[in-house]
């Protein structure tokens, strides 16, 4: 330990000393890696102590270089709030040791002024975004600014560095250190499988940081909910299990209820008041909120003074939030490891267990919630798939390094290529997004004479006019907003001056709302009046039961790895008597009815129901995947003359139907790869898919202007629609760059193609056909989703009740 | 062949086609309306690099509308040029199509509020407006009511909700009387049929065919939908 001593100064053991503290080894090591000068990734679980150990070894170094003026360390946050609570954090040890730091923190809601004074006089860190990071480095004094930069941290590494963000922080941390070739970054993340990718973000290609890992909290408690009372089969809302939940919440101190949508928490909200006879103090948090209520929910957690709070993925990260001991998701976890990192938030003591209850909401739920917690209880975790550096990034990147300096090429192209999304880049590719950033990269010269960047005579780019600059810090980010109303609250008398403002509301679906309708926000039911520019004027509607039911947000798709645990408890006989008895008996009858299916195989069920012909497929790929899959076998469907009328893709299976009986079709070729070729092609250049990713990339390679909260105000009279130039776009230059990189999101986002296509390569030669008379029991959850998509509304609730219990009844005979 | 559809204004029968220009059988004239040549280089001027093909995508509609309906007579409603520096800035190959298809009829420039003359070079005829038999073509639709008349200048689009879709299309207005129509250039954004804009203009029931891929498509004034939420703004 004596070197542990020399490692750590005096003023900072007897801090940890007069805390009754003693530093952690990883917190050591951190330190230790940075006087080494290297840079490093530190992998640690929530409570971990994961700030303080990122902070330390720059505290350290200020306290005994002292102050040199210059910016010293650079911190920077996925989360604005996290960028400005952390600061707070760190101020604590500073102000304790009466150490001669100065700590800022610098977001877009900073003042302009403390801004233009953070330029002048440095502060010694800087607690800031990734936006904001590009955003100083497109200012022409980037250089002075970050010449004596030490250390740069990335908090919560893991959540970003896969994005477009990460891609634009990663060719900024590139940039970074050209400025100043001798910093060290420090990643922190979460616990995750695998830390190459994040290893190989953190450096340029020469180098790699070192990985040091937290030693590992005590194993988390996981618990499945198992009821007595029928587990449904369908839905996700787990309305069985509500009171369950209630009961939980009731013998715990803290709980955090983890839902996946926005919708699905207002809905388990406003259930657990209705039954709330304690009165507990139970919030609600998700990201439509108003920011300001999503603060004061944070400061009461904080406080300790609720019992529960109903949140989404909006609490997944930040700062610790007091004494939360019990964590409960409600529907399939999706992944092992978010799970993990959700059940991380409970008990931020890493001695002791945290503690986890998971609620499925319907039968595969079950499966899929049993499937995590053994993953959990074995330390197994998922994956992330990486992806090639966005060019739409890239292409702004280049403009904001243009409006800083003038740059030459081949040290630009160099520096890219030290950005580890973008290592495999092409000089040809490279130089495509240099002319895209010049004149937009058209094949037709036609605007060589508006270039926005222009080569000096000294061979470097340099930008044309401060307007070209001006232009580029309006439009900087990859964030690109839905458009969205805000929602404001309004009296009875309907004057509509002010209204306090609950929340925001995607576009989409306020504009499919007339009048007069009622729906839930805010946990609360809110009648729609109208609305005026960007905002929608509400009123409380509390007796009235929402009539629209509900707006996406928030979905995650299955991970493979969960998938593939899924099928193998499917197929495993012995496994079985584990399982809830309900389920064991759905299993066992499927086994006798139908089949089921060896690990690697795809089962395939036909039969007739209704007068109808069915399809059905389960390859637990996810429900993008499966739409996907789903859209292009009924053009192939189609084509046989098999008269496909529709689809519905759920997250385990699909299912197809239509008016002949497909059981004689040749599956092998309808499943075969090569739908991935023309049919799809020829798909998507009819899909307004294309179109959506197309806007998005547009916007952030700077091809259209950001629309900003003040011009929304105007309404739509935009100057032109991005539909109509990717119109003429995909007409007279198909291979532009903007249009490779809206396939390549829409190939990512919308449509899982690399699963899709691992799909179709897993199952070639493998397909289990069933010719069924009738539905079978894994049929019953995709069945019932057909049921709900066309019939809708409160009156047909009877009827809808009474056709799925004949389907099961059906479905259920041996 | 293009799809289109049968309009009466003030008792002509007009053909209104599904990519937005209008012919004309009894005059055998075809109508087109704000083309707004070169608007991509005008935005490109300014730091916003359109895509360069907006004139020639607006020129193959016209020039296949040619084709297609072989008309005697084409009129041009004004709004060809998106502003007075496009015949400059203009690719020669677009620049000599454009030449060529003026001179292949007869060719009638009416003047729109962003052009006040076209470049010579291209020849036809100018006017302000024009009055041929029952119907008067002018750039943008008089304050007073005028029978018969078809202009352009709104670029009117309407929205209406489909199943749980919202749709939004470039439309033909009318009431019978008037008739408005949706503009032709590629970049040509839209002002939806419901804005105060339209105030007045109509006095009939207005109907808004909307352009689709296959066919146009009637709504009636009451199955439109304005672009926010806002409440109905009261039409006719």
């Amino acid at each position: 330990m004596t070197d542990d001593i020399r490692l750590l100064p005096q003023a900072f053991e007897d801090w940890f000393a007069a805390r009754g503290w003693a530093p952690r080894p990883h917190q050591l090591d951190c330190l230790r890696a940075s006087r080494a000068g290297r840079s490093h990734l530190l992998i640690a679980p929530t409570g971990g102590g994961k700030t303080l150990a990122g902070f330390l070894p720059s505290l350290v170094d200020l306290h005994e270089k002292g102050s040199s003026g210059a910016l010293h360390t650079l911190y920077v946050s996925p989360l604005k709030a996290l960028a400005v609570d952390i600061a707070r954090n760190v101020e604590r040890p500073v102000a304790d040791m009466k150490l001669s730091i100065r700590i800022e923190a610098r977001t877009g809601d900073t003042p302009a002024h403390r801004r233009q004074r953070q330029k002048y006089a440095l502060p010694d860190m800087l607690l800031t975004t990734p936006e904001q990071v590009s955003l100083l480095l497109s200012h022409s004094d980037a250089g002075k600014f970050f010449s004596g930069l030490n250390a740069i941290i990335v908090d919560e590494l893991h959540s970003f560095h896969a994005t477009k963000r990460g891609h634009l922080l990663a060719l900024d941390l590139s940039r970074l250190r050209t400025l100043a070739p001798s910093v060290r970054t420090i990643g922190l993340s979460a616990t995750i499988p695998d830390p190459a990718p994040l290893l190989d973000y953190l450096t340029g290609p020469e180098t790699r940081a070192d990985l040091i890992r937290a030693a590992g909290g005590a194993q988390p408690k996981v618990h499945v909910l198992d009821v007595e009372r029928r587990i449904p089969w369908s839905g996700h809302s787990a309305r069985h299990a509500w009171r369950d939940v209630y009961g939980a919440i009731c013998a715990s101190k803290m709980t955090l209820v983890f839902v996946n949508t926005r919708s699905q928490a207002e809905m388990t909200f406003q259930a657990l008041w209705s039954m709330n006879d304690d009165n507990l103090p139970i919030a609600l948090h998700h990201g439509s909120l108003d920011v300001e209520q999503r603060r004061k929910v944070e400061a009461a957690m904080t406080r300790g003074v609720l019992r529960a709070v109903v949140c989404t993925s909006t609490l997944d990260l930040g700062i610790d939030w007091g004494d939360v001991d019990l964590v409960i998701q409600i529907g399939a976890p999706k992944g092992a490891s978010r799970l993990t990192q959700r059940i991380g938030r409970a008990n931020h003591r890493m001695d002791e267990p945290s503690s986890a209850l998971l609620i499925p909401g319907n039968r595969f739920e079950v499966l899929e919630c049993i499937a995590a917690k053994e993953a959990i209880d074995e330390g197994a975790l998922d994956g992330e798939e990486n992806r090639d550096g966005a060019l739409d990034v890239l292409a702004q990147h280049i403009l904001g390094v243009a409006c800083s300096a003038p740059f030459a090429p081949d040290d630009l192209y160099a520096e890219t290529i030290a950005a580890a999304p973008y290592r495999t880049l092409s000089r040809a590719a490279f130089d495509q997004a240099v002319d895209f950033a010049a004149t937009g990269g058209y094949a037709l010269k036609s605007y060589e004479r508006f270039r926005r960047i222009v080569k000096t005579p000294d061979g470097l780019f340099r930008i044309r006019n401060a307007h070209v600059a001006q232009q580029h810090r309006m439009n900087a980010g990859t964030i690109v907003d839905a458009p969205s109303y805000n929602i404001r609250l309004i009296g009875k008398s309907g004057r509509r001056t002010m209204g306090r403002k609950l929340g925001t509301m995607e576009e989409w679906f306020v504009e499919g709302l007339a009048p007069g309708d009622t729906f839930i926000f805010a946990g609360e039911v809110l009648r729609f009046e109208g609305a005026e520019g960007m905002d929608a004027f509400v009123t409380r509607a509390p007796d009235e039961e929402p009539r629209i039911p509900s707006w996406n947000g928030g979905k995650f798709p299955l991970t493979t790895y969960l998938a593939g645990r899924v099928r193998r408890m499917i197929h495993d006989e012995a496994n079985w008597p584990h399982l809830p008895e309900q389920l064991r008996e759905w299993l066992e009858i499927q086994r006798d009815v139908s089949l089921i299916p060896d690990i690697d195989e795809m089962l395939i069920e036909t039969f007739p129901h209704n007068n109808r012909h069915f399809l059905i497929c389960y390859p637990f790929d996810g429900r993008l995947a499966h739409q996907t899959l789903g859209t292009l076998l009924t053009r192939r469907l189609e084509r046989a003359g098999a008269q496909p009328l529709g689809f519905v893709p759920t997250e385990y299976s699909l299912s197809i139907w239509g008016r002949r009986d497909m059981s004689a079709l040749d599956m092998d070729a309808l499943f075969d790869e090569d739908m991935l070729g023309d049919d799809l092609e020829s798909w998507l250049s009819e899909s307004v898919l294309m179109k959506r990713t197309f806007r998005d990339c547009a916007v952030i390679a700077g091809l259209i202007d950001r629309r900003h909260p003040g011009q929304q105000k105007t309404g739509r009279q935009v100057a032109f629609s991005s539909d109509l130039i990717y119109d003429v776009l995909k007409e007279h230059e198909p291979d532009h760059l903007l249009m490779k990189a809206a396939w390549a999101d829409a190939a990512r986002g919308y449509l899982d193609l690399s699963r899709l296509q691992a799909l179709l390569t897993r199952v070639r030669g493998r397909l289990r056909h069933a010719r069924l008379t009738r539905v079978s029991p894994l049929a019953v959850p995709v069945m019932l989703e057909i049921n709900k998509e066309t019939i809708v509304g409160e009156a047909q609730e009877a009827m809808l009740k009474e056709a799925s219990d004949a389907l099961i009844a059906e479905a259920m005979r041996r | 062949m293009t799809p289109q559809t049968e309009i009466f204004v003030n008792l002509e029968r007009l053909v209104a086609l599904a990519n937005g220009a209008l012919y004309w059988p009894a005059r055998e004239t075809l109508i087109v309306s704000d083309l707004h040549f070169e608007k991509g280089s005008h935005f490109a001027m300014k730091g916003v690099f359109l895509p360069p093909y907006d004139t020639r995508a607006t020129l193959t509609r016209v020039a296949a509308m040619i084709r297609e309906l072989k008309p005697k007579t084409v009129i041009s409603l004004g709004d060809a040029f998106h502003d007075g520096g496009s015949e400059a800035r203009m690719e020669e190959q677009d620049a000599r199509l454009l030449e060529a298809m003026v001179a292949s009829v007869r060719w009638l420039w009416i003047l729109g509020n962003h052009d006040p003359a076209p470049p010579a070079r291209f020849g036809g005829d100018v006017e302000g407006a024009m009055l041929v038999g029952r119907l008067f073509f002018r750039h943008e639709a008089a304050a007073y009511h005028e029978r018969g008349e078809i202009s352009g200048h709104f670029h009117p689009v309407a929205r209406v909700r489909a199943e749980t879709r919202l749709i939004r299309r470039r439309c033909f207005a009318t009431d019978g009387e008037r008739l408005i129509m949706p503009a032709m250039g590629a970049y040509a954004g839209g002002l939806n049929i419901l804005d105060s804009a339209y105030d007045g203009i109509f006095r009939g029931a207005l109907t808004a065919w909307m352009l689709g891929e296959t066919g146009l498509y009637p709504f009636a004034a009451d199955r439109l939908l304005p672009d926010s939420g806002a409440q109905r703004r009261k039409v006719g």
